[in-house]
């Protein structure tokens, strides 16, 4: 069908079944891939542009002021300032585009459906073709988001988090508004994972090889496993909530409405008896677990590459697997500690610190073991390697941060500052997007059959690191000062009150800081991307299919990997992480490699692994 | 989930993993229909929510002889499900095509049944005058889903509206129906159906309602192709075409599961 409508022209026959509406999960993790970049890039680009608002309150914008002028009209951007309006719409949407455009993609989109088939020894995907609509389901999503800044009203503008009944009342004058648009695209994006999961779900209960066992499987597999039913269980309630608000946004209903509510000195005519409290609950059911669903793929990849970097094999390996199906468990039971500051009552909000505090410990033991991986081994400091042992520091201060804030009491001061904000992005930015960055430089020769320079991706690693820490460790400071995160001027009202204190000024003139240090890291972007794009073609080709001398499956496929994976059926012998110097100074055994003497070493010390039989 | 070139290659599409004990397709549906728990658990928690916090709570407000003449429908349409799988597990074509065709006439019966409800409510009028009298009832002509800021939009909008009030409450059947008022349209602040603006129960009764009538037309579009072009893959993949029918089988059975935690909900208390 796609064929018929879309193959006319001069696209060579099968073009566009090959590349475009193609069923391979390696094209479809490809296209994940690059779609998600895209959208790294764009939410990028709009706290950017917010970060000069923010230095620089009500200056025109350099260069990208005349562009947002033309663009979006001079009510949205008058003189090239950021008007109020688009500020909120900017705050929103990089939210929105980082979480569910960019890293849920890339890691679970991208690394999952084109390692997890490999890593476990299978042809494809379970269900090829969900795994297409699956694609074009988050793609549909992603073009709504970006199609709501350009109507009228412009893009959402209540948060990321759209908390009601500001987001139903946020913009009257339009009935088809940004929200309406958002909640549209979201549901197109719950579809998207919702295929998605189901399809990484049954692909590792079925398709595993002969011979791997669930404790066989590396931990990426796990992770993404974990990850999968995460986003089938925690999604379906946003649904639910998307359209209780659309109904409240085109039907005129009153989920999130309570009775009597004033908007603009006039009471709304709606039934009223609502609960803002109902969309909170319904928002956070699913947005806990999805700060899970960000960490645990990247602590997947970190997983590998340490294990691959350090020539030995992962400390605890069945401690990662327990406590990452621990903290899919419990991550469903945190979220109200989003909300301790709503007046749910002491008694609940004492729950979920508990909860909180119970959920902190299998991450401890994940990082904690992660971190022990590396003692006594032979590190290799390349490209990934160094970016997988930046997150482990990194995602450290990111969970420690955390603590007071899931302490009620320590959270009514740093609530809705910009310690949170500090705080959840040293989990995502320095460590989930490090992680990612490792994954890349590291199956990038899989895919490609070509290396990523090593010189530009140690310079991409060395500015990243420092930006990165020089655009969030201040942020912390300006929290404990009590610096909103949502003020538009950067906190200069807050300035402006009589109790002006010597901190506060601090805080302001931090901003100035944080802004450059995050258009230097933007910046320190530009040797990455080209490397990108100069390693398709010109980088150092891989002289084997295993270049990094890894034990996975994923490294047993032809490079880059034909349609189908493997060439024979691969049968698995042994763990996953099977790194063991021998007499012959091979240091590895890959996972499909029969037990037996070696070519080079007829006589291996140490006890031989007898495969399992086939599962049954 | 269809033959295609690599597709083919894929183990378990057809026969159970001995693990496992599951085809693919079966594990997809499993999985698919804990993410409908989900949704639909949420949607239930909803109402609990709001109709704990509610002041008040309107109940009674639907008609239990059409709720239970459709439970009744879908309970039928459970066993018609089933026997067209027994029936193709015994070989026998043409049995399982009355089946699936009973299933989806049922499924059809219960939409229609549903649609008179829902036409019910937007016919069914709330009215608030001036000096705050309100009454519910019918307009003249029985008009759909009318507001009053559409009526003093017309051209020429009437000057008065006929409304016949309903009965009051817990009088009974032979009991004289109230005489039809004559409203002017200047004396009335408020006119409108019973849709899901009116109050949060009937918002919470359309999206339940609205989102389970959605899955029964997605049953009826998946067991109808089964049971029309869908269903000759009978003579080229019997095992595989049986397997298709139970999975939609135990979609089908999902969407009665619910209803029958709708019915009570909504319907009874």
């Amino acid at each position: 069908m796609e064929q018929a409508s879309h193959a006319a022209g001069h696209a060579p026959p099968g073009f566009w079944r090959r590349y475009i509406f193609s069923t391979d999960h390696k094209v479809v993790g490809i296209q994940y891939g690059l779609t998600a970049l895209v959208f790294l890039f764009i939410g990028y680009g709009l706290i950017a542009l917010m970060r000069w608002q923010l230095a620089y309150p009500g200056q025109p914008i350099p260069l990208f002021g005349k562009l947002l002028l033309a663009v979006l009209g001079p009510d949205m951007a008058d003189k090239g300032i950021m008007s109020p309006d688009l500020y909120n719409s900017f705050g929103a949407m990089h939210g929105t585009i980082m979480v569910f455009l960019a890293i849920v993609p890339l890691a679970a989109g991208a690394f999952g459906n084109y390692l997890v088939p490999l890593q476990i020894g299978a042809p494809d995907m379970a269900f090829p073709r969900l795994n297409m609509m699956s694609y074009w389901a988050y793609f549909c999503g992603g073009v709504v988001m970006l199609v709501s800044f350009f109507i009228p009203g412009g893009a959402a503008k209540s948060g990321w988090t759209s908390y009601s009944p500001l987001s139903t009342v946020a913009d009257q004058t339009h009935l088809v508004d940004g929200q309406t648009l958002w909640l549209i695209g979201m549901v197109f994006l719950i579809t998207s994972s919702l295929l998605g999961s189901i399809n990484i779900i049954t692909t590792v209960m079925q398709l595993r090889a002969k011979g791997l066992g669930w404790m066989r499987l590396p931990f990426f597999v796990w992770a993404q496993l974990v990850t999968a039913f995460i986003l089938l269980l925690a999604f379906p309630p946003l649904e639910a909530a998307g359209v209780l608000q659309l109904c409240d946004n085109l039907l005129g209903t009153s989920f999130f409405l309570p009775s009597g509510l004033v908007v603009g000195g006039q009471p709304l005519p709606v039934s009223g008896g609502g609960s803002p409290l109902l969309w909170q609950h319904l928002f956070w059911f699913l947005a806990h677990p999805e700060v899970y669903v960000l960490i645990l793929p990247a602590m997947g990849i970190v997983a590998e590459v340490l294990a691959n970097n350090t020539r030995k094999p992962l400390f605890g390996y069945k401690s990662l697997v327990y406590s990452a199906m621990a903290i899919g468990f419990i991550s469903f039971l945190v979220w109200a500690h989003h909300m301790y500051l709503t007046g749910m009552g002491t008694k609940i909000s004492t729950f979920f610190q508990t909860t909180t505090m119970l959920i902190s410990i299998p991450s401890v033991i994940i990082l904690t073991t992660l971190m022990l991986t590396l003692w006594g081994g032979s590190i290799r400091f390349n490209t990934p390697m160094l970016f997988a042992l930046a997150f482990l520091p990194m995602f450290g201060i990111g969970g420690l941060t955390g603590l007071p804030l899931g302490f009620s009491a320590t959270d009514i001061q740093l609530h809705d500052t910009y310690y949170v904000i500090g705080h959840f992005h040293y989990v995502v930015a320095p460590g989930t997007i490090f992680a990612l960055f490792a994954g890349i430089y590291y199956w990038y020769p899989k895919v490609t059959g070509r290396m990523m320079n090593e010189f530009w991706g140690k310079v991409h690693f060395a500015l990243s690191l420092v930006f990165m820490n020089l655009v969030f460790m201040p942020m912390f400071i300006q929290g404990l000062e009590g610096m909103h995160r949502r003020m538009y001027d950067g906190g200069a009202t807050y300035a402006a009150g009589p109790d002006v204190s010597y901190g506060l000024t601090l805080a302001l003139k931090l901003n100035v800081g944080i802004s450059h240090a995050s258009w230097l890291l933007g910046a320190a972007q530009v040797p990455f991307i080209l490397n990108f794009f100069w390693s398709l073609f010109r980088g150092k080709r891989v002289e084997s299919d295993n270049p990094w001398q890894a034990t996975t499956l994923e490294w047993a496929t032809p490079t880059p990997p034909p349609h189908g994976n493997f060439l024979e059926e691969p049968v698995v012998y042994r763990d996953p992480y099977d790194y063991c110097p021998d007499a012959s100074g091979r240091d590895f055994r890959p996972q499909h490699e029969p037990d037996g003497p070696r070519p080079a070493s007829p006589h291996r010390p140490g006890p031989g692994v007898t495969p399992l039989p086939h599962p049954a | 989930m269809h033959a295609h070139a690599a597709a083919s290659a894929i183990p378990y599409t057809v026969e159970p993993r001995p693990d496992t004990g599951l085809y693919n397709a079966r594990l997809g549906i499993w999985l698919f229909l804990a993410s409908e728990v989900m949704l639909f658990g949420a949607l239930f928690s909803s109402y609990i929510l709001l109709r704990v916090g509610a002041p008040e709570w309107p109940q009674r407000q639907l008609s239990i002889p059409l709720g239970t003449l459709n439970t009744f429908v879908l309970i039928l349409s459970s066993i018609s499900v089933v026997m067209a799988w027994l029936s193709l597990k015994r070989k026998d074509f043409g049995r399982f095509k009355l089946w699936q065709g009973a299933t989806v006439l049922l499924a059809l019966l219960f939409i229609t049944v549903k649609s008179f409800e829902y036409h019910d409510k937007f016919t069914h009028y709330f009215v608030q005058t001036r000096d705050g009298q309100t009454y519910t009832g019918h307009l003249e002509g029985n008009p759909f889903n009318l507001k009053l800021s559409r009526l003093q939009a017309l051209p020429t909008p009437p000057a008065e509206i006929v409304f016949h009030p309903d009965a009051p409450a817990g009088s009974h059947a032979g009991a004289a129906h109230p005489e039809p008022l004559k409203l002017k349209l200047a004396d009335l602040v408020k006119l409108e159906a019973f849709g899901p603006w009116r109050s949060t129960f009937y918002a919470i009764y359309f999206v339940l309602t609205g989102l389970h009538a959605l899955h029964v037309l997605g049953g009826i579009l998946v067991l109808g192709y089964f049971w029309g072009p869908g269903s000759r893959m009978w003579f080229t993949e019997p095992e595989r075409f049986t397997n298709r029918i139970e999975v939609a089988g135990l979609y089908w059975h999902f969407v009665e599961l619910v209803w029958i935690f709708l019915f009570p909900t909504l319907y009874l208390l």
